[in-house]
């Protein structure tokens, strides 16, 4: 076991390098302005911080309203033992998604504004109203963990019998939102390239939030059990996988009949620079997983799973950041790339989830409790390691090197 | 009645005074080096684009109905009784969706101040609030740009047109796009050649988002319920057996005594 601890040295040493940076480039960001920390532009107004840290960020939270609808409401009780985590990483998600959100906005000190100053006909007011709520209900799905935690009895008692309301809010509250990071764009019919704008924009984000809400729990469970030494529980995930193969199936489906209705199909087989990144997109988040999870053995099999689940993340995440950025390069006549300033503060946002997760993992009643069985099942995940997805997780060690 | 403006490039000599003015009203600075430059920004509300020997003015159109205010989620960006599209900086957050929603792409950033804010053409709206015209159509020495009631230059924008076929593109850039706005345009050549599109819809955009956002304190209820439903039929199996459990207990304990 020495050469794992060098490893996790090296990774506590890449965690505190971006920490640092981090740190400068957010007094550079707000002592000397956006200009300064960032590329955007009159051409680009959004740029990473909203397209990765914010629109992936909700996206990537939306396995706390995914798995908490399956087992509350559809009381599918066989994935109550992984709701935990996923309402962790919502929580976190939300968390970080707001504290970015202060880094993009120009006059972040009136971040509370919406709460008097309303326009309803702003689908940002809607967003802005649903996040806040939602986060609050995070707060109070969470807290029983942390009530347990310290034995308050009859609060717990308290929240859980109020519960189902929260769980019901919290539904509806994501469905909202995470839709209507889509209908943010419709706005845009003729900047958005039609690969992206459509209709049913905030159906396509609603449904693909879902896809990812299963995919990060196939993901955070995995890499749990490699870093966190919890036990693997494949036939949960297993379960997990074929969910994921239908709405997949029904996104796939969908973007198909809206490609055909809107006459656009040609498209997709005229090389252009959207539609290498459409086709990107495309074979990531659905061709591939869905290629793969129809093969038995690739679904039954924690390495299969895992990577289906991680060639969906990026591939929707590639699908957001193609919302946010490809598709309006050549309305607005340029190319956006990020600064490193913006790519600094971004990793420093990554590196941070990963961390407080790894925190919360130790000393939260976050998992349940362990089975005997626990090396033999770990051993089978021990294959995804050299992943580079599962690198970046690694960021999270540096909490454990103390061990 | 919704004021307007109307810019008629046939007339247009190039003398950018309308851009000194405009710098002028707006606190801005102007020297030979900002003339120079024929794109908008935070500090050139208006300029006045040259192609081959053609002028075309942009500034901010005043839509209206605009998708700036539309989407703003403050409130910060308004559409004016009197047709200006205003700006309050003490109530903008910076989240820029404005910048991202305009069709023309025109309100701008002050990316280098810490403290930043939106600038755009707020066609003057302190001044036509005082019933005065904008400074661009005051300063104006030939007439190019002239200020009044909206209907009142479209009439006199057909009446242009209609007398000079020949000198003039037969459409009124603004009459219809994007739902109609305030400031129109006329040309002899194409509009694109200035880089404004001229494929956009005639419907107000705001109307695609409104089309989603209106149906949604209807479905609140309608999801609730179905969520709530959906519970309270998944969950019936475990009040059965909490119901037996009690019954047995009952039972128990009744046969007890
Ligand atoms: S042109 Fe753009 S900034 Fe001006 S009113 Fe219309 S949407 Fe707003
Ligand atoms: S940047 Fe300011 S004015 Fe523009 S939409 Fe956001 S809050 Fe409104
Ligand atoms: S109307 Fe006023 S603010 Fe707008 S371009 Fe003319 S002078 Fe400038």
């Amino acid at each position: 076991m020495t050469v794992p601890r060098m490893r996790f040295t090296f990774w506590k040493a890449v965690f505190l390098v971006i920490m640092v940076a981090g740190v400068y480039c957010t007094f550079i960001r707000f002592f000397r302005g956006l200009g300064a920390s960032t590329n955007l532009s009159d051409q680009f107004p959004w740029g990473l911080w909203i397209g990765f840290d914010v629109m992936c960020g909700v996206m990537l939270a939306a396995g706390g309203f995914t798995l908490t609808a399956a087992v509350e409401i559809f009381n599918i009780k066989r994935f109550h033992s992984i709701v935990r985590p996923t309402i962790l990483t919502a929580f976190l998600g939300y968390l970080l998604v707001c504290a970015a959100l202060m880094y993009d906005l120009g006059l972040p000190w009136n971040i509370w504004h919406p709460l008097i100053m309303r326009n309803p006909h702003s689908v940002m007011f809607e967003v802005a109203y649903c996040v806040m709520l939602y986060t609050t209900v995070l707060a109070l799905e969470f807290s029983p963990i942390v009530l347990e935690h310290f034995k308050l009895h009859r609060a717990l008692k308290i929240v859980r019998s109020v519960m189902v309301v929260f769980v019901i809010l919290g539904v509806l509250l994501s469905t909202l939102h995470q839709s209507s990071l889509g209908t943010l764009y419709l706005i845009m019919p003729n900047k958005l390239h039609p690969f992206w704008y459509s209709p049913l924009l905030p159906v396509f984000f609603f449904l693909s939030a879902i896809a990812v809400g299963l995919a990060m729990t196939i993901f955070e469970s995995s890499m749990s059990s490699k870093y966190f030494g919890r036990e693997l529980e494949l036939p949960i995930l297993r379960d997990l996988g074929r969910v994921l193969v239908v709405v997949l199936a029904l996104y796939g489906i969908l973007k198909f009949e809206d490609f055909y209705h809107r006459g656009i199909l040609g498209l997709v087989f005229k090389p252009s620079y959207e539609q290498r990144f459409f086709l990107l997109e495309i074979f990531l988040s659905v061709l591939i997983p869905l290629a793969m999870l129809l093969v038995p053995k690739i679904r039954e099999s924690a390495q299969g799973l895992y990577l289906a689940a991680v060639l969906c993340l990026l591939g929707f995440v590639t699908n957001r950041l193609n919302v946010a950025i490809t598709g309006v390069e050549n309305a607005v006549g340029g190319r956006y790339t990020p600064k490193w300033t913006e790519t600094v503060i971004t990793a420093m946002f990554v590196a941070l989830g990963f961390a407080i997760f790894g925190l919360a993992a130790k000393y939260l009643p976050i998992f349940p409790e362990e089975k005997a069985h626990l090396p033999a099942l770990r051993e089978s995940v021990e294959g995804a390691a050299s992943d580079p997805a599962l690198v970046v997780s690694e960021l999270a060690v540096p909490v454990h090197a103390g061990d | 009645m919704s004021k307007g403006i109307l810019y008629d490039a046939t007339k247009c000599i190039g003398c950018r005074q309308c851009e000194q003015a405009c710098a002028t009203e707006n606190g801005l600075p102007y020297d030979d080096k900002i003339a120079a430059q024929e794109l908008t920004s935070a500090h050139k509300l208006t300029t006045v684009v040259t192609k081959d020997d053609k002028f075309m003015r942009r500034l901010c159109m005043h839509c209206e109905d605009p998708a700036c205010a539309s989407v703003c989620p403050v409130g910060a960006l308004k559409k004016t009784a009197l047709g200006p599209v205003t700006y309050d900086k003490s109530k903008c957050m910076g989240c820029r969706y404005c910048m991202a929603a305009c069709p023309f792409g025109v309100p701008k950033y002050e990316w280098e101040k810490a403290i930043p804010g939106v600038r755009k053409c707020i066609m003057c709206s302190k001044r036509v609030a005082a019933g005065k015209q904008t400074a661009c159509a005051e300063i104006c020495p030939v007439g190019a740009t002239i200020f009044g009631d909206r209907e009142a230059l479209l009439e006199e924008a057909k009446k242009r047109i209609h007398d000079n076929p020949g000198t003039y593109l037969n459409h009124i850039f603004g009459e219809t796009e994007v739902g109609g706005t305030s400031v129109m345009l006329l040309s002899s050549v194409p509009f694109n050649n200035f880089g404004l599109k001229t494929d956009l819809t005639e419907r107000a955009l705001p109307l695609y988002t409104y089309q989603v956002l209106s149906r949604i304190p209807d479905f609140i209820p309608l999801f609730g319920t179905m969520l709530g439903g959906i519970y309270w039929i998944t969950h019936r199996r475990e009040d059965v057996a909490k119901a037996e459990a009690q019954e047995k207990a009952n039972h128990d304990k009744g046969g007890a005594e």
